[in-house]
């Protein structure tokens, strides 16, 4: 299968140096050679693959060549705040493997990348021989926007948007990945698109994973802050970096009878919004 | 002993966290009064007064790390220091030991009539009632304290400990124990309480306070407050008696100003408090006022297992109550529902430590890991990983749930698997999209699933994975390998 194929290639280390000389250069154009590893993550891949189409989109407008290894799963987060270590370790070295011959790693979510750049290496800590592996995954793992803003520097968008939405700061992107600043420079490129903070948002939207159902009722109720927050705002959509808070907070919303306000991811808005 | 903290055989209320947690959300009471509680606006704004609060933090948590990493050696000079500034030092190993002493002092001082200043330690031994048992009055002076001892319940908060009740409670409460007419407004109630404590302050044989810090150098506890009941408390009985643990010990009084940067701006959004107690033994000849007696009682209970373990950083702790005050769970089900001495995310750490793994399986848990803690703890405490690191101890002990066990183990094998995990997921995405129906949305998921639709829906899969698109995906020139 053609999915297969890109990951068999021969292995090749990324040539920092040139890659330096691109990052300080502002970008003009195409990129030639830029190999970027797609980490679609396991809930896009499941739940809504339209993310990864549009996170794709948006690479491939900037330049990127994009590699989606076949084989990818999960980043082992599941496993991993589960205190299933050994789990975790397996799934980690998987990814290790499966984007080593990228030259980026880029991930539609603050959540999976910052387990890769945050976590893995103390997941990782007790085997020195994943030591190298390791420090090129982390040094060149980036959450989507903060990617097309800081390393592509993208200064056109494809989409479109008409009417008001709202940012949620992901916990992990915000505290993790230094994610803050990022979505909102690129929704400021939207044509149509305005911008209304809620009062709190970096207050985390209660999701937490498999906290969410194990605590369902705590999780429901932080959710429920998170939407009177957004409703305050009267904005048409909500817009935000994770799945697992789109799905908390669209859930939430629904539950509580709201029909109308959007829940979608950024790359979605950038990439411009399509039906299902 | 029976307490709140645990039921007549024995069990500790924070097995029970589930249900007590849903209780609360259901407390309407409860609820409002969490609703007004917003220290971390307070906290934001002292910190934005200060240009280098990042870097004041780091040289707290170096001062906490410095004191822990030799820490029989400060305690033995805070020993040495205090002594010979005619200061009793007592050990508790034990929270057994902490009653008996206390008990014992008493006792020699023919004590009938004991207040207290605030202290987290001596509601982890349940102080009052092993004074009381004794046959001693117990009157708490800190006004939150005050108000849960006379509705006979445990503090919901460390430093703001009736922040579960309203004003109508306390209305109530002063109305039926004073038996006063009942006041209406903050200030009247506020008056009523002083008045009465007042009796109490004048007439009372022994000072009960704990101490924030044990300063080494002198030999000197350190106390914290913003009602003055702290200096009444330990100043005005015959007896004083500090109360603190092992890991509060710090060098040199310049490590205390140090943590006293933090520590107000932290917990209550105050760059001071209103006092600070220094207290360096007993009443000398030439001095105005001071106890004829000053004891410290340092208490183990559990803290010295910490040490050089992976668990160390939670004896940082300075109880400033912010992780508690910011944390999205704390908010929403009030302390309470934690079952133990410290609820929020420190007192999940710091609970299973100390009552044992098997007796708190919820806390480390319970909580999203969204690291609102860690980044406004004073003393970098890494709370979430500390978390985590719990739950990796239960799952090496065997400590959870089957049915949670098998779908570990399942989820980790079939994502090792990308050729299995991808007909997982294909069937995942087709039962998904059809049992969301039309709307898109799953009112009741089955098994470990209902936990999330209980209270919310679950918008349904698309029907097809990415993979699967993407495989059939129309090419493009140039991408899509």
């Amino acid at each position: 299968m053609s999915l297969e194929r890109s990951v068999e290639r021969p292995l090749r280390q990324p040539r920092t140096g040139r890659l330096r000389s691109i990052m300080l250069t502002p970008y003009r154009g195409t990129l030639p050679e830029m190999k970027v590893g797609l980490f679609v993550t396991c809930l896009v891949d499941l739940m809504r693959p339209r993310i990864g189409f549009a996170a794709l989109e948006l690479l491939e407008s900037a330049g990127c060549e994009v590699i989606v290894p076949g084989t990818q799963t999960c980043c082992g987060q599941p496993g991993y705040n589960s205190g299933d270590r050994a789990a975790a370790q397996a799934l980690a070295r998987k990814v290790l493997r499966e984007f080593d011959a990228c030259d980026y790693v880029v991930v539609p979510s603050g959540s999976c990348s910052g387990m890769i750049k945050a976590h893995y290496p103390e997941l990782l800590a007790d085997d020195p021989a994943d030591k190298a592996a390791l420090d090129r995954l982390t040094g060149k793992t980036y959450e989507l926007t903060d990617f097309l803003v800081n390393v592509v520097k993208l200064d056109k968008v494809p989409g479109r948007f008409s009417g008001t939405v709202t940012y949620h700061d992901s916990c992990s992107g915000l505290r993790e990945m230094g994610v803050k600043r990022q979505p909102r420079e690129l929704l400021a490129k939207v044509p149509g698109l305005q911008l209304k903070e809620m009062t709190t948002p970096e207050y985390c939207c209660g999701f937490g994973g498999t906290f969410s159902v194990k605590f369902g009722d705590i999780s429901a109720r932080i959710a429920e802050r998170k939407c009177e927050d957004i409703a305050g705002t009267g904005a048409d959509a909500v817009v935000l970096g994770d799945l697992g808070c789109m799905l908390n907070i669209q859930g939430r919303l629904r539950r509580l009878g709201n029909t109308t306000t959007r829940v979608l991811h950024v790359a979605e808005v950038l990439a411009g919004v399509k039906d299902d | 002993m029976i307490s709140q903290h645990t039921d007549s055989t024995g069990t500790y209320a924070s097995v029970h966290f589930k249900s007590r947690a849903h209780d609360k959300l259901n407390d309407a009471k409860v609820q409002r009064a969490m609703r007004n509680f917003n220290l971390a606006a307070a906290r934001s704004r002292a910190v934005a007064e200060v240009d280098n609060f990042e870097d004041l933090r780091t040289a707290a948590a170096a001062i906490r790390d410095r004191s822990l990493a030799d820490l029989d050696v400060w305690l033995e000079r805070f020993e040495r220091e205090a002594t010979r500034r005619g200061t009793k030092v007592h050990w508790a190993e034990t929270h057994d030991d902490i009653n008996r002493i206390v008990i014992e002092i008493a006792k020699a001082a023919s004590v009938r009539k004991v207040i207290k200043s605030k202290s987290m330690v001596s509601e982890e031994s349940h102080l009052n009632a092993a004074l009381e048992g004794a046959g001693m009055q117990v009157v708490e002076t800190d006004l939150g304290e005050y108000i849960i001892q006379l509705a006979g319940e445990t503090p919901s908060h460390i430093i703001a400990p009736a922040i579960h009740k309203t004003r109508d409670d306390v209305a109530d409460l002063f109305h039926e124990h004073h038996k006063t007419p009942r006041k209406q407004s903050i200030s009247e109630l506020t008056m009523e309480a002083r008045k009465f404590l007042r009796e109490h302050f004048l007439s009372a044989d022994m000072g009960i306070s704990g101490s924030n810090f044990l300063i080494a150098e002198t030999g000197s506890t350190f106390i914290v407050t913003n009602e003055g009941n702290g200096r009444m408390t330990t100043t005005m009985p015959r007896v004083h008696v500090a109360i603190t643990g092992i890991e509060k010990v710090v060098p040199t009084l310049e490590d205390v100003s140090a943590l006293m940067r933090v520590l107000a701006r932290s917990a209550t959004g105050q760059s001071i408090s209103n006092y600070i107690s220094v207290n360096t033994g007993p009443k000398q000849p030439g001095d105005a006022d001071g106890p004829e007696e000053m004891h410290v009682i340092i208490v183990d209970a559990g803290r010295s297992q910490l040490i050089g373990s992976d668990m160390q950083e939670a004896l940082r702790c300075i109880r400033c109550g912010a992780c508690m005050n910011h944390c999205p769970v704390y908010q929403n089900i009030g302390g309470h529902a934690y079952g133990w001495v410290y609820p929020g995310p420190i007192g999940s750490v710091l609970t299973p430590n100390y009552i044992g793994l098997q007796n708190a399986l919820d806390l480390p848990n319970a909580a999203t890991l969204c690291n609102q803690c860690g980044v406004v703890c004073p003393v970098r405490i890494p709370l979430p990983d500390l978390m985590r690191k719990l739950r990796e101890k239960q799952v090496d002990r065997g400590l959870r749930p089957k049915s949670e066990r098998f779908a570990l183990k399942m989820w980790a094998w079939a994502a090792a698997r990308p050729g299995i995990y991808s007909l997982f997921t294909r069937i995942a995405a087709r039962v998904g999209k059809s049992m969301g129906g039309s709307g898109g949305l799953i009112h009741k998921l089955p098994g470990g699933g209902a936990g999330w639709t209980q209270d919310r829906d679950m918008p349904a899969p698309g029907g097809k994975t990415f993979r699967e698109l993407y495989a059939n995906r129309p090419s493009k020139g140039g991408g899509g390998r």
